[in-house]
């Protein structure tokens, strides 16, 4: 027990689990209701399951979900499945910078793992990131999504459902959580978050979620690299401090 | 299970996996220029942005129960209220006011 204390430090894969405990919570109803609607749309609890534990995506999974109830063919699925978790590539290029360089085989394996909410707690950690700290988040999380897919899939209509409603706040609790310490901390951060956050309210009319999210984003962190160029150098100085990349 | 429903999850598996695999692997961090390195910095705090807004406002009939969630979100933030505590204090305080938000239209 001593031991494991001390070889518990602030990048080990324990305090990936104990960062991750939250989105496992968030994920707790968003993976009940996936499971629930899987079970109304006539998926087994295998195949409820498997596709939680294969693609570990709750928004493409909802949305091919009510593509397959609507009679809408695999092609059109996976490709609307594509266009919804495109901004991942941009989430994997951005954690990139902020990760320990570590061995390919580790980065492909975490980053299975990469959803939005695993990404927003290992990249808004200060300092670097360690492979182990991600594999930790990226754990309970899955661990999470995938158990709790089971038990919507067998209770989900048990839940009350003004309880349902106010459990689809939880994930934005989250990542509003995530982002408030740091818009004390810096105005540019607010700026960012705004800029996009308004950007993505209008693409939304005119493109696909997926898209106007990834536009949004990169036209927002665009913008405000040219006006205010970031503190490279606060960052900079985080990461030599912290480990030495390869 | 059905053939063509197994088909559809490995395709989305793939197709999922792919954008989240290649940057990790292939992008070399110390081969970026200084200015690509910024925007990707910028990343994280704008597509937090981009995924609370405006989904939050869709998560119910009635607009006003997502601002509402943002707002006691940001109100315990603001206080100091740790992760676990900013979920299930707007959590709870939404699912006090559920049944206004349920007979209120706007």
């Amino acid at each position: 027990m001593k031991a494991a204390v001390t070889l518990t430090t602030n990048h080990s894969f324990a305090a990936g689990m104990k960062d991750g405990t939250t989105i496992a919570l968030g994920y707790f109803p968003a993976a009940i209701t996936f499971g629930f609607i899987a079970q109304t749309t006539g998926l087994t609890v295998q195949e409820t399951m498997l596709m939680s534990l294969l693609v570990f995506a709750g928004a493409a999974q909802y949305m091919a979900l009510s593509l397959l109830a609507a009679g809408t063919g695999a092609i059109e699925i996976i490709f609307t499945t594509f266009i919804v978790n495109i901004r991942h590539f941009l989430m994997s290029a951005s954690l990139n910078e902020k990760a320990v360089q570590d061995h390919p085989l580790k980065k492909a394996g975490y980053a299975f793992g990469l959803t939005d909410e695993v990404f927003a707690v290992a990249s808004t950690k200060e300092g670097t990131v360690h492979t182990g700290y991600v594999y930790g988040v990226f754990f309970i999380s899955y661990a999470s999504w995938v158990i709790h897919s089971g038990v919507g899939h067998a209770v989900g209509q048990l839940l009350p459902e003004m309880l349902q409603q106010s459990l689809a706040f939880a994930l934005y609790a989250l990542f509003i959580a995530l982002l408030a310490p740091s818009l004390k901390k810096h105005r540019k951060i607010f700026f960012l978050a705004a800029l996009a956050a308004v950007l993505n309210s209008v693409f939304a009319f005119i493109m696909a979620e997926g898209w106007a999210i990834i536009l949004a984003t990169l036209i927002a962190a665009t913008v405000l690299e040219f006006i205010e160029p970031l503190n490279n150098k606060y960052n900079d100085a985080d990461q030599k401090n912290g480990v030495e990349r390869k | 299970m059905s053939m063509e429903l197994l088909f559809i999850i490995v395709g989305m598996a793939l197709v999922t996996y792919i954008p989240r695999m290649l940057p990790l692997v292939f992008l070399n961090a110390k081969s970026i220029p200084p200015r690509l390195e910024g925007i990707l910095k910028n990343v994280p705090y704008a597509a937090l942005g981009a995924l609370i807004f405006p989904g939050v406002l869709t998560i119910h009939e009635n607009v006003l129960f997502g601002l509402t969630g943002m707002a006691v979100a940001f109100l315990i933030s603001f206080l100091g209220g740790n992760l676990i505590f900013v979920v299930l204090g707007s959590i709870a305080v939404l699912t006090a006011l559920t049944p206004f938000f349920n007979t209120l239209t706007l």
